[in-house]
C-alpha cells in the first residue's frame, strides 16, 4: 500500500457516493441496536428500493446522543432524527427532498455547539467495518507518512511535543512513554491497547471501538514503529461483543490491506495485533494487572517498578495506552503536533470524550476541547437537569473519581484541575447527580464498587473496603456514630496511602470527595437518622432502639 | 488519700480472667491496702455502686442483660478497663456469630437436654443477634488482652493503675496469651 | 563515592549502611538489625509486596514504598519507624484480626503465631473495626495436614513455596476481593489433590492456617527457615 493506493481507494469510495444525493447514517452503537435500529434500517433500504430515490443507508458508529436513540444522520443536509421506529422508515425517505420529518428531527445546535471531534470525527459518518471508508476519510495517512517520511524517534518527538496525555485516567504524557520503550532494551516488544473500560457509567472506549475501530489500529501501527515493537494485543472486555467482533473484522480488513503483518505498506515493518478477552475484572483495566492476564494468569496488579515500559508482557518492554490515546495518534501526525497542542489547556492538550450519563436531559457521547468549563459541558451540551430538579454533583473519573458540587462547576476540564478539586479526569466516565440523589449512598455504591472488584491481592483494598463499605452502610441506615464517622475518615487514609495498585489507592476518593463538599448529608444520616434526599431507609434501628426491642 | 474504689464484672466469658487475677495470690494481698473491692462476682454486692474508679470488665457482650451491664458499668466508672480477650475481641463467645444464637439455643436446650426441651423465656436474658467486644457498645480506657492475662500482668497492671499511672500493656501481654 | 559501583551507601532510620546494588530496602535493614515487620514476604520466595506491612517512607516523597521489593539508591534516607508509619501498620494489622475469625485463644498456632507476634510488636491491643465473622470452611480432608479458612491472611507463602519450591503448584487463590480463598487444584479437597505432602506450606504459613494435625493441643512452631538453605543448595548444583 502507498500513497496512491490509498489515493485510489478513497476516489473509488467518492465515485460510489456520487451515485447518491443521501445518505442516512443510522446508528449501529450498542445503545440504538438495542433499540433496534437494525430493524429501522432494514427497512429504510427497503423503503429506498421502492421508492426509487438516491439515497444510501449505511450501517454508522455512535452518532453521541444515545439517549434518544435509535439515531440517524441525513447527510449532507445534516439532519438528526431520534428516537426510531421501524415504521417510520417510510416517511423518512418520503421526506427526502421535501421538509425533513418534524415529528422525528432534533434541534441539536446547543449539543454539538462547542464539541470538537477529533476522537470521534468518523464516529457515525463511516461504515466501520469498511475500511475503505475510514480511508476516504484520511484513513492510514498517518501511518503512511510516519513510515516513509519520518524516522521512529521523529514519530515520538511529535507526539511529545503535541502534548498529548494517557486517555486512560493516569494523564501520563504519552510521547514520554514511547520514548521509554523505545529506548527499554529487550526484545521483543509489545505494544498493548487498553479497552477494558469498566468504570461505572463509561462507555467511550466502546463507541470507538464500534463506530471508528481502524483509528485504534492505525494508532497501533504507529506506535510499533516507534518503539520498535512486533507484537500487539488488544484487550477488550467480553461484555463488548459488538466491539470485539467489529475489531476482529477490522484486524482482517487491515490485514488484507497490508496494514498489519509483514512488510506493512511495503516497508520492512512486522506487526500484528491479537484480540484478548477480559472476563470481567476491573481491576485488568489496571496496567500490571492487564499484562498478568494476557498472560494467562490470574489478574492481579503487581508492584512497580519496574514499569511496563521497561518489564512488561512476558518481561519485555512494553507499551500500554488507552483505546482513546490511541485514537488521537493519527490525526495528530496528519495534522500535526502544533495543531493538536493548539487544542487544550497548558498541560492538558486536544480534547477528550465523556459519557455523560445520570440525570442529565442528553444522555450520550460528547467530545470537547480540554479546558471547557463543568457548567458548559453539563448545562449547554448537556442540557442541564430534566424535569425540573435541581443539580447536585458530578461524578467524573469512575469509582476512583470524586464528587464535584455546584461551585465547582466553573472549573475548567484539566488533569490537573480535577485532581486539585479532589476528583480526577478519569477515562471519561461523567455521572450527574440532581437533589434526587443522597451523596451519602453514592459514595457507598462506588466504595461497594471498588470493594467487589477487589483482586484481593493486598489487605487494605480487599479488607478496607469491605470495611469502608460496611461503615457506610451503618451511616446510610441511620445507625452510625460520630466514631464511626472517624472511624470511616481514618480508613480512606489508610486505604488510600497503603493499597498496592490505583483501584486501592483511588477508591476512597468518592468517600473523600463527598465528604468534602457534602459533609452535612453524613451529619444529617448520622445525627437525625434522616436521608436528606429521601433515598436511604434510615427509620433507624439506633442502638437505643435495638435494646429497646430485645429487652424481654 | 482514700482507697481506689476498685470492681470487676463479668459479663460473657468463662471466669478465667478472673481466676488469674486470684492467681495474683499473696501479691493480692499486698495490693490490697491500696483499693476497696466494691463489686465483683468475687465479693457479695448485688448492685453495681456509684463513683467506682476502676472497673475491670471480663467476657464479651452477649445478651440484652449485658448491654444493661455495660452501659450501667460505663456510667459509673472512671476508668473501664476490658479485661482478656473476650472483653477486648469477642474471643471464644464470638465464635458463634458465624452460625447465629439459634443454633446456640437449639444445641443446649433442645439437642442437649432429654428432659423440658424448651427455649427458656425468663431468668436467661436473650441472646444477642453477635456477639461483640465491649468496646463497641461502651468507650474503653484500656485493654487488656490475653486468655487469660497472666496473674503477672494483672499484678503489673493493677500496681500501674493503683499509682494513677496508665501501663504499657503491650509489653506485658498479647492476643491470645 | 569509591570506584566500586556495587556498593551503594543509605541512610536507614539516621544509621549509615552500606548495600549491594541488588539489595532490596528489607534485605539490608535486617542485615543492620533494624526491625521492619512482614506477613507475605519470606526469605527465599518471590516477592508480592501484598502485606503492606513492610511500607517506609522515603525522604523527599510522600509516597510510601514496600521495603521488600524497593531497591537500594546511592543516597536514599529511609525511615522504617514513625507515628504515621505505626498507624497505618496497625491499622492493617486490625484489618488483618476483624476480616476473619482470629480466634489467638482456642488457636493450633497460638504462641507461635507470626500475626498475633507483630500484632504485640505494633503495640496492638485491641482492634476498632467491627469483626466480619464469615462463616469459613475447615479442610481435614488430607491425611496429615488441615487447613483452616479461618485462620488464613492470604499472604499466599503457601502457593509461591509449592509453585517455585516443590513445583507442585497444588495452591492458588480463588475468588476476588474480600471472598478470595487458597485453594488446593480446582478447589478440589486437599486430601484428594494432587499434593505430595511434602508439607513446605505448614511449615511456611505464618499463622494456624495450614497446621500439622499431629500438633493439635502441643505446640506447633514453624519452621521456613529451611527454604534459603534449599534455594542455596539447588544454585550450587
Amino acid at each position: 500500500m502507498n500513497s496512491e493506493e490509498l489515493q485510489q481507494i478513497a476516489e473509488a469510495v467518492r465515485l460510489e457516493h456520487e451515485k447518491y444525493d443521501y445518505e442516512i447514517n443510522v446508528c449501529m452503537g450498542a445503545g440504538c441496536l438495542a433499540q433496534h435500529s437494525d430493524k429501522f434500517k432494514d427497512a429504510l433500504a427497503k423503503e429506498v428500493e421502492s421508492s426509487g430515490k438516491r439515497c444510501h443507508v449505511r450501517s454508522a458508529g455512535c452518532l453521541g446522543l444515545c439517549a434518544a436513540g435509535p439515531l440517524a444522520l441525513v447527510d449532507p443536509i445534516e439532519v438528526r432524527y431520534g428516537h426510531l421506529r421501524e415504521s417510520d422508515a417510510k416517511e423518512v425517505i418520503a421526506s427526502l427532498g421535501g421538509k425533513p420529518v418534524e415529528r422525528l428531527e432534533m434541534h441539536l445546535e446547543n449539543y454539538f455547539q462547542g464539541q470538537q471531534h477529533v476522537v470521534l470525527e468518523n464516529c457515525g459518518r463511516i461504515d466501520p467495518e469498511k475500511i475503505e471508508e475510514y480511508i476516504s476519510r484520511g484513513g492510514y495517512e498517518a501511518l503512511l507518512k510516519a513510515l516513509t517520511e519520518m524516522d521512529p524517534q521523529g514519530v515520538i518527538d511529535q507526539i511529545a511535543k503535541s502534548g498529548l496525555r494517557g486517555r486512560g485516567g493516569g494523564g501520563y504524557p504519552t510521547g514520554l512513554k514511547w520514548g521509554t520503550v523505545a529506548k527499554a532494551v529487550g526484545s521483543p516488544k509489545y505494544v498493548i491497547c487498553n479497552g477494558d473500560e469498566g468504570d461505572p457509567g463509561a462507555f467511550m472506549d466502546r463507541s470507538v471501538l464500534e463506530g471508528d475501530p481502524q483509528r485504534v489500529i492505525e494508532g497501533m501501527v504507529i506506535a510499533a514503529y516507534a518503539v520498535g515493537a512486533t507484537k500487539g494485543y488488544i484487550y477488550v472486555r467480553a461484555e463488548y461483543p459488538l466491539a470485539v467482533s467489529r475489531f476482529s473484522a477490522s484486524l482482517r480488513e487491515a490485514r488484507r490491506h497490508g496494514f498489519l503483518g509483514a512488510n506493512i505498506c511495503g516497508t520492512p515493518l512486522l506487526f500484528d495485533i491479537e484480540i484478548r478477552l477480559g472476563a470481567g475484572a476491573f481491576v485488568c483495566g489496571e496496567e500490571t494487572a492487564l499484562i498478568a492476564s494476557i498472560e494467562g494468569k490470574r489478574g492481579t496488579p503487581r508492584t512497580r517498578p519496574p514499569y511496563p515500559a521497561v518489564s512488561g508482557l512476558w518481561n519485555c518492554p512494553t507499551l500500554i495506552n488507552n483505546v482513546e490515546t490511541f485514537a488521537n495518534v493519527a490525526p495528530i501526525l496528519r495534522n500535526g503536533a502544533e495543531w493538536f497542542a493548539g487544542m487544550g489547556t497548558a498541560h492538558s492538550k486536544g480534547t477528550k470524550v465523556f459519557a455523560l450519563t445520570g440525570k442529565i436531559t442528553n444522555t450520550g457521547l460528547v467530545e470537547i476541547p480540554m479546558g471547557m468549563p463543568l457548567r458548559e459541558i453539563i448545562f449547554s451540551i448537556g442540557g442541564g437537569v430534566p424535569d425540573g430538579h435541581k443539580f447536585k454533583a458530578v461524578q467524573t473519573g469512575g469509582p476512583s473519581g470524586g464528587c464535584l458540587p455546584e461551585e465547582h462547576l466553573d472549573l475548567n476540564i484539566s488533569y490537573d484541575a480535577l485532581i486539585g478539586a479532589g476528583s480526577m479526569m478519569g477515562s471519561g466516565g461523567m455521572i450527574v447527580m440532581d437533589d434526587t440523589s443522597c451523596m451519602v449512598n453514592v459514595a457507598r455504591f462506588f466504595v461497594e464498587f471498588c470493594m467487589t472488584e477487589s483482586c484481593g491481592k493486598c489487605i487494605p483494598c480487599r479488607a478496607g473496603t469491605a470495611q469502608m463499605f460496611g461503615l457506610l452502610s451503618k451511616i446510610c441506615n441511620g445507625e452510625a456514630s460520630h466514631q464511626d464517622l472517624d472511624l470511616l475518615i481514618d480508613l480512606c487514609d489508610v486505604v488510600k496511602n497503603t493499597s498496592l495498585c490505583g483501584l486501592g489507592q483511588t477508591a476512597p476518593n468518592p468517600v473523600l470527595s463527598t465528604l468534602r463538599y457534602f459533609r452535612d448529608e453524613y451529619l444529617e444520616h448520622i445525627d437525625h437518622h434522616r436521608c436528606p434526599a429521601g433515598v436511604c431507609a434510615c427509620n433507624a434501628r439506633t442502638p437505643k432502639a435495638e435494646l429497646a426491642e430485645v429487652t424481654v | 488519700m482514700s482507697k481506689t474504689r476498685l470492681a470487676t464484672a463479668w459479663l460473657d466469658g468463662c471466669s478465667g480472667c478472673h481466676m488469674s487475677f486470684l492467681d495474683m495470690d499473696e501479691r493480692l494481698i499486698e495490693l490490697s491496702g491500696a483499693f476497696d473491692l466494691v463489686y465483683s462476682p468475687l465479693v457479695d454486692f448485688k448492685t453495681f455502686p456509684e463513683a467506682v474508679d476502676i472497673t475491670l470488665v471480663e467476657g464479651a457482650v452477649s445478651t440484652t442483660d449485658d448491654v444493661e451491664k455495660i452501659h450501667l458499668i460505663r456510667a459509673r466508672t472512671r476508668l473501664l478497663v476490658a479485661m482478656g480477650d473476650c472483653a477486648v475481641t469477642g474471643n471464644v463467645p464470638a465464635m458463634r456469630n458465624a452460625f447465629g444464637p439459634d443454633a446456640v439455643l437449639r444445641r443446649a436446650y433442645f439437642e442437649n437436654a432429654d428432659l423440658q426441651q424448651q427455649t427458656p423465656l425468663v431468668v436467661v436474658p436473650k441472646l444477642l443477634d453477635k456477639v461483640r467486644p465491649v468496646h463497641e457498645y461502651v468507650s474503653v480506657d484500656l485493654y487488656l488482652p490475653g486468655c487469660p492475662p497472666s496473674a503477672a500482668t494483672f499484678h503489673a497492671v493493677l500496681t500501674e493503675l493503683l499509682a494513677n499511672r496508665m501501663p504499657d500493656v503491650a509489653s506485658l501481654t498479647r492476643f491470645g496469651a | 563515592m569509591s570506584a566500586s559501583v556495587d556498593v551503594k551507601t543509605l541512610v536507614i532510620d539516621g544509621v549509615d549502611v552500606s548495600a549491594r546494588q541488588d539489595q532490596t530496602v528489607l534485605d539490608v535493614a535486617r542485615e543492620n538489625n533494624i526491625f521492619i515487620p512482614t506477613l507475605c514476604h519470606l526469605e527465599g520466595l518471590s516477592e508480592v509486596g501484598a502485606c503492606r506491612l513492610c511500607l517506609v517512607e522515603i525522604k523527599g516523597s510522600p509516597k510510601l514504598f514496600p521495603a521488600c521489593v524497593l531497591k537500594v539508591e546511592e543516597g536514599m534516607e529511609v525511615i522504617t519507624h514513625s507515628e504515621r508509619l505505626l498507624h497505618y501498620r496497625q491499622t492493617i494489622l486490625e484489618l488483618l484480626f476483624a476480616e476473619r475469625n482470629h480466634v489467638c485463644a482456642v488457636c493450633v498456632a497460638n504462641g507461635n503465631c507470626e500475626l498475633q507476634t507483630i500484632a504485640q510488636s505494633q503495640r496492638l491491643t485491641h482492634v476498632r473495626l467491627p469483626y466480619r465473622n464469615p462463616k469459613l470452611p475447615v479442610d481435614l480432608s488430607h491425611e496429615r495436614f488441615a487447613a483452616d479458612h479461618n485462620r488464613c491472611i492470604l499472604c499466599t507463602r503457601c502457593v509461591r513455596v509449592c509453585a517455585e519450591i516443590e513445583g507442585a503448584h497444588v495452591w492458588d487463590v480463588m475468588g476476588r476481593g474480600i471472598d478470595s480463598m487458597v485453594i488446593t487444584d480446582l478447589n478440589d479437597p486437599w486430601g484428594s489433590s494432587s499434593c505430595t505432602r511434602c508439607g513446605k506450606c505448614v511449615q511456611v504459613c505464618p499463622t494456624g492456617a495450614l497446621f500439622d494435625k499431629s500438633k493439635v493441643g502441643v505446640s506447633h512452631p514453624k519452621s521456613p527457615e529451611f527454604l534459603p538453605y534449599l534455594n542455596l543448595m539447588r544454585e550450587e548444583q
